[in-house]
């Protein structure tokens, strides 16, 4: 294959890295003040970049590293609406703190273009590298708002909690080389087929399965998402449960289902585990919580846990619950953080869920909108997320983890008191102060954006349905 | 024969200059110890054909990260001896902890079996008749193009995170500021005074 048509098909990634190098010298030139020129140009980019993945050719480049197909194409729309959303966030966020920054918007473009190599990876080597080039800039991210000590804290845990990680995938990465001999997915896969699980590989697994867990906050490796969601800037915090989470999830399917598909029975059995205990400690350790940020924190830890339900499941049908259910995640959770972004008074963000109080006698329409993503986090039946843990289960039940799924049902009953305990307290305590006036429009856009998603996916599903599953045969045939 | 004597003199020293790394009282002694555990690594790289590893430990590891260490050591105040002493105590743990590992390790090791497709499959260290050097060369820049982009973007984005996180405009601090440097002229700096012999300036 020529070098021409491997470039074609990196052409939206290659739009993604020109772009944010150019972005780099527009800001370096300019100073600071260039920063909302950055900000809508990086827009631009990624809406560039969405419009090449949906129409750009399909196919392996550069020997098998790198991989257009059907399923990076679900994966990367996702991942480019998360972080196109977050930026606009980010923009609003930053200039009211009085602290934006170009380099923002070029990091989140860099983070993104890792999250698309990561989702696009066919071969473990090409995977690591584009993890580490997410990871890295998710790092300075967290730390963004360096004068802020609970920030510079959560950029500092995840950096040595992610650095921990990547170790632990690398040498997860080892072991399948070297009793495989080869970092191709293809080539793996070929080599379990015949000679089935050896005891290196599956030592391997485990590894890798504990360095993605980390990745995605899956329990038991999820210690650092509380401290990190709560001290990262809010529209960076937005990033990470959106983006990034999709990306590593995605990263979580290929990278166990691409190489693995024989050994189906020496995996499963560990991410039922991690993900039977994820939906029971994302419902039980969210119930304390006041902060509203570590909450989501461990909101994500159990949506996580569902996630990985569909891909125990091991099918297609899992494959293709774990998509719906990212999508869904992705754009109830960005109304989400639009809302907590919203949260002032007096020009300071305020974070305790107690702040919310009685917040529908001063502003009926704000607790409203809340309250129906709420609803929908917490899987009430005609909004988007039932529907999302509706295929999850479905795929689980039909794979035969009865057990599980029962357990994941529990789960959600239980994590449905701290939603409505929101839900209480948003409507039916006694009114604190109002929150300040009126909404920025970027955020006000994508709350109510999510809030229609959220309420006619029953009706408009059928092509997210159909584009999941594609993308799930894609990946298992 | 010779390979031999030469593979047991690098390994012998090598572990030698581990231990004494993290037993020198001194630690710039520590330091210097290290730099000699990377030449010993270099030779054993060497002894396996691989002579860039060899080059590229003693350039970047050696040159660059163990000089750096050792600046660090000197500039830092740190008393090394005093963050030690309490390693004794912990040795029996450790020593436990590192058994189990071994153990592990070996019952990992006892039961490599590898299956002839993955003899098939498996990388050979060199082309015959090039050397290592050549063959990295080749295919680092062709095959391997891809890899060697996003490394330059993981570069890219720790040079930016460096910038972001740690330079800040303090007031008051005097910059160098180059144009104004090279239109200053003598005339402007230099100034003749006659002073009669005998007053002082």
């Amino acid at each position: 294959m020529s070098l021409q048509t491997d470039l074609l098909i990196l052409l939206p990634e290659l739009s993604l890295a020109v772009g944010a190098m150019a972005l780099l010298l527009i800001g370096a030139i300019g100073g600071e003040k260039t920063e909302p020129v950055v900000t809508w140009l990086a827009v631009c980019i990624l809406l560039l970049a969405g419009i090449g993945t949906v129409m750009g050719p399909e196919g392996t480049a550069f020997h098998g590293a790198f991989v257009a197909d059907r399923f990076s194409r679900f994966a990367k729309v996702m991942i480019l609406v998360g972080a196109a959303l977050s930026i606009l966030l980010a923009d609003e966020f930053f200039v009211t703190e009085k602290n934006s920054r170009f380099e923002m918007p070029v990091l989140m473009l860099l983070a993104t273009l890792g999250m698309m190599l990561m989702v696009s990876a066919k071969s473990f080597l090409a995977l690591y590298m584009g993890l580490e080039l997410q990871s890295l800039a998710l790092y300075v991210l967290a730390a963004f708002s360096r004068d802020n000590l609970r920030s510079s804290e959560a950029g500092l845990k995840y950096f040595v909690l992610g650095a921990l990680s990547s170790g632990m995938l690398l040498y997860g990465i080892s072991l399948i080389y070297g009793f495989t001999g080869s970092t191709q997915f293809t080539s793996i896969a070929d080599v379990t087929m015949i000679g089935g699980a050896s005891l290196g590989v599956v030592f391997g697994i485990v590894f890798l399965i504990a360095g993605l867990a980390f990745k995605v906050s899956a329990v038991p490796f999820h210690m650092w998402t509380p401290d990190v969601y709560e001290g990262a800037p809010t529209p960076v915090t937005a990033f990470f449960a959106t983006a990034a989470k999709v990306a590593a999830m995605c990263l979580f399917l290929r990278a166990i289902l691409s190489p693995f598909p024989d050994l189906l029975a020496q995996w499963r059995q560990i991410i039922v585990f991690i993900s039977v205990l994820s939906m029971a400690l994302g419902a039980i350790a969210a119930i304390g919580q006041t902060n509203i940020k570590r909450l989501m924190a461990y909101s994500s830890i159990g949506h996580m846990g569902y996630a990985l339900l569909g891909l125990a499941a091991g099918t297609a049908m899992g494959a293709r619950g774990v998509l719906i259910y990212l999508a869904i995640y992705v754009f109830t959770n960005l109304g989400v953080f639009a809302c907590i972004q919203a949260m002032k008074r007096g020009g300071k963000a305020v974070e305790n869920i107690y702040d919310l109080a009685g917040l529908a006698r001063t502003d009926l329409r704000f607790a409203t909108l809340f309250s129906v993503l709420f609803l929908s986090l917490a899987g009430l039946p005609p909004l988007a997320g039932f529907f999302a843990k509706f295929y999850v289960f479905l795929a689980a039940i039909q794979a035969g983890l009865i057990v599980p799924a029962v357990l994941g049902v529990l789960a959600s009953a239980i994590g449905l008191v701290y939603y409505l305990r929101l839900v209480k307290v948003m409507f039916f305590d006694d009114a604190a102060a109002p929150f300040d006036g009126q909404l920025a429009p970027a955020s006000r856009a994508i709350i109510w954006a999510s809030v229609a998603a959220t309420l006619l996916f029953i009706v408009g599903a059928s092509p997210v349905i159909t584009a999941a599953d594609a993308a799930a045969r894609a990946l298992l045939p | 024969m010779f390979e031999a004597i030469a593979f047991w003199f690098f390994a012998f020293l090598l572990i030698a200059c581990a231990t004494m790394v993290i037993a020198a009282r001194n630690p710039v002694h520590s330091v210097l110890f290290l730099i000699l555990a990377f030449f010993n690594a270099a030779g054993l790289f060497v002894l396996l054909g691989a002579e860039f590893l060899a080059m590229i430990l003693i350039v970047v590891y050696v040159g660059a990260v163990a000089v750096l260490f050792l600046f660090v050591v000197m500039m830092l105040d740190i008393d090394f001896a005093e963050l030690k002493r309490g390693a004794l105590q912990y040795l029996p743990f450790g020593a436990l902890i590192g058994l189990i590992l071994v153990a592990e390790l070996a019952m990992a090791g006892s039961a490599w079996v590898l299956g002839p497709a993955t003899m098939a499959a498996k990388a050979y260290a060199t082309p015959q008749g090039i050397t290592n050097t050549a063959a990295l060369g080749h295919i680092l820049y062709t095959d391997y193009v891809y890899y060697f982009q996003i490394a330059g973007l993981v570069l890219l984005v720790a040079m930016i995170g460096a910038i972001v996180l740690t330079l800040r405009s303090r007031p008051g601090v005097r910059r160098q500021v180059i144009s104004v440097q090279n239109a200053r002229t003598a005339a402007m700096a230099v100034e003749m005074i006659n002073i009669k012999p005998g007053e002082g300036a």
